[in-house]
């Protein structure tokens, strides 16, 4: 069992990161503070998982969202995607492993997975809509979204989800409100199986290392850890039975990057477009330097003149 | 310097565009420098301050879709309005293969040109093209009116599909305010244009001096006004 996380004292604590502590802001530059925390993450071992949805309860509950009552149609998935108000949700695939002829049946728990290099991050146009902090954790500042939904193109896993009511974005905050004041996030809390632990980024590395061993010596021989280097690696990670298809697990992606198109609308576009733009601004300027205003002459207005008059 | 014209009993001005030509002219001038305006707010954030005019980031996003149907409304009466006047003719290549004495203004070495020269109908054409692409992607941008047509047409256009229209919105609009900019300029640089646009009409002179084949027509038609 992991050491549990004890629970905070009833006396008021001074926040553990904040705005110092920001090593990227959308649409801004920022100065990276030059010491970085301890980065965090939340391990989700797949293997441990029941499936009994304490955690979404537990997320809905601490983050005071509501979620509309939904339709059964024949599926455990309850809703049926993240919606603005469910940031996370366990996800369930029934697979027939082809080796051993068992039904395998696959819950991944689904929300943000705090990229290391975050495409919503990148994609955001409004300034300091959406931070990273240097213990990993990317968050959503309400008061600066925008709600254009560019954080939806952005991101490599389709997580952010735009509230039709409130025209702003809301995504998994890996409960930075209860990190400040050194608590692990709600889902975590609740979780009755340890299926979700939270640490240090390096202590849940080792600790999934244990349960790799664990599912490899019950057969499990592809077990493994998502953390993957497309994305400088996740804050979130999970530890899978078949890590050598992550697929599987409700097209979880097998090696997620930025979209090379968000790249290009980012990145080139931007810088082209600009220098389009003034360089065609400056063109105007010089040609005007060097021709002056093209005015129309006495003579042309005379030639008009006796062309009218002709007609007339 | 040039001497300036002086109005004489003689000066005849021609009219050039209609009282609803200039106020569709209008609609679209003014919608396509607010949505440039909003659109580089959210393109670039050196430009982001821009949004502080439409009342914050939010109205910002809110309103440029809107000022966007506004302006293919718009665009498409003048297109209509103006589309027997600017198709491809013979002069027209005449026109751009001496394209240095147009930026030159030798303008005696330039072919009688109708109501439209090249540079004209390619900023008309040009924008036709980018105008229905900046509409087209911009419906797959805005969340709301994107969930409308999903459901008026019944497809489903993906977070990939998404992506491109970003970077083809960006795209198109860079080119549609650099090919503005041009529009802007020769306005400018063009002595005796701009009435056209705030009256409907330009002298006589001006007619001669670049839009000869148009001043005939016009003079044959009539449609000459005594200056006062």
């Amino acid at each position: 069992m992991y050491p549990p996380i004890a629970n905070p004292t009833t006396e008021p604590a001074a926040s553990r990161f904040g705005e110092k502590d920001v090593i990227r802001r959308s649409a801004s530059t920022v100065t990276p503070p030059a010491e970085r925390q301890t980065e965090v993450a939340k391990l989700i071992d797949v293997s441990k998982c029941i499936g009994c949805k304490a955690c979404q309860t537990a997320c809905l509950e601490w983050n005071e969202r509501h979620e509309e009552v939904g339709v059964n149609v024949g599926v455990y998935d309850n809703p049926h995607d993240l919606t603005p108000n469910s940031w996370t949700l366990m996800r369930y695939t029934e697979w027939e492993n082809p080796d051993t002829g068992n039904l395998e049946w696959l819950i991944r728990k689904d929300g943000c997975m705090h990229c290391e290099d975050p495409g919503c991050l990148k994609a955001c146009p409004a300034p300091g809509a959406i931070v990273q902090y240097s213990n990993g954790i990317v968050d959503f500042v309400k008061e600066n979204c925008i709600g254009c939904g560019y954080c939806v193109k952005g991101c490599p896993f389709n997580i952010p989800r735009i509230s039709q009511a409130e025209h702003k974005a809301y995504k998994c905050t890996l409960c930075s409100d209860r990190v400040a004041v050194g608590q692990g996030p709600a889902c975590q809390k609740a979780c009755p199986t340890q299926a979700i632990v939270f640490g240090p980024k390096e202590d849940m590395k080792k600790w999934a290392d244990e349960r790799i061993k664990d599912l490899k010596s019950r057969g499990f021989e592809n077990a493994g850890l998502y953390d993957p280097p497309g994305v400088g690696g996740t804050h979130v990670m999970y530890v899978l039975h078949h890590a050598d298809k992550p697929h599987l697990y409700a097209d979880l992606p097998d090696n997620p990057t930025i979209s090379p198109v968000v790249e290009m609308w980012k990145g080139i576009s931007k810088y082209a477009g600009m220098a389009l733009l003034g360089l065609t601004a400056a063109a105007g300027v010089i040609h005007y330097v060097l021709e002056g205003p093209n005015r129309v002459s006495e003579e042309d207005e005379r030639n008009a003149d006796r062309l009218a008059g002709g007609k007339s | 310097m040039t001497v300036q014209t002086k109005p004489s009993a003689a000066r005849v001005r021609v009219r050039r565009y209609s009282g609803s030509a200039r106020i569709n002219h209008w609609i679209v001038a003014i919608s396509f420098v607010l949505l440039l305006l909003s659109g580089l707010s959210l393109f670039h954030p050196f430009f982001y301050p821009l949004t502080g005019l439409f009342g914050g980031g939010s109205t910002t996003r809110m309103l440029h879709p809107w000022i966007g149907l506004i302006l293919a409304a718009g665009f498409l009466g003048l297109f209509l309005r103006f589309l027997p006047q600017n198709l491809p003719e013979s002069t027209d290549f005449v026109w751009l293969a001496r394209l240095r004495h147009v930026l030159t203004a030798n303008d005696q070495y330039l072919p009688e040109v109708g109501k439209y020269n090249a540079g004209q109908k390619f900023v008309f054409w040009s924008q036709f093209i980018l105008i229905g692409t900046l509409l087209a992607t911009g419906i797959g941008l805005w969340p709301q009116g994107l969930a409308f047509a999903e459901s008026l047409f019944g497809f489903k256009v993906t977070i990939e599909q998404q992506r491109w229209a970003a970077l083809i919105h960006s795209s198109a609009a860079v080119l549609a305010i650099a090919i503005w900019i041009v529009h802007v300029y020769a306005a400018i640089w063009v002595r005796g244009t701009i009435g056209a646009m705030t009256r409907g009409t330009v002298t006589g002179g001006w007619g001669w001096r670049h839009h000869r084949k148009w001043l005939r027509k016009e003079l044959d038609n009539g449609s000459v006004e005594k200056a006062h």
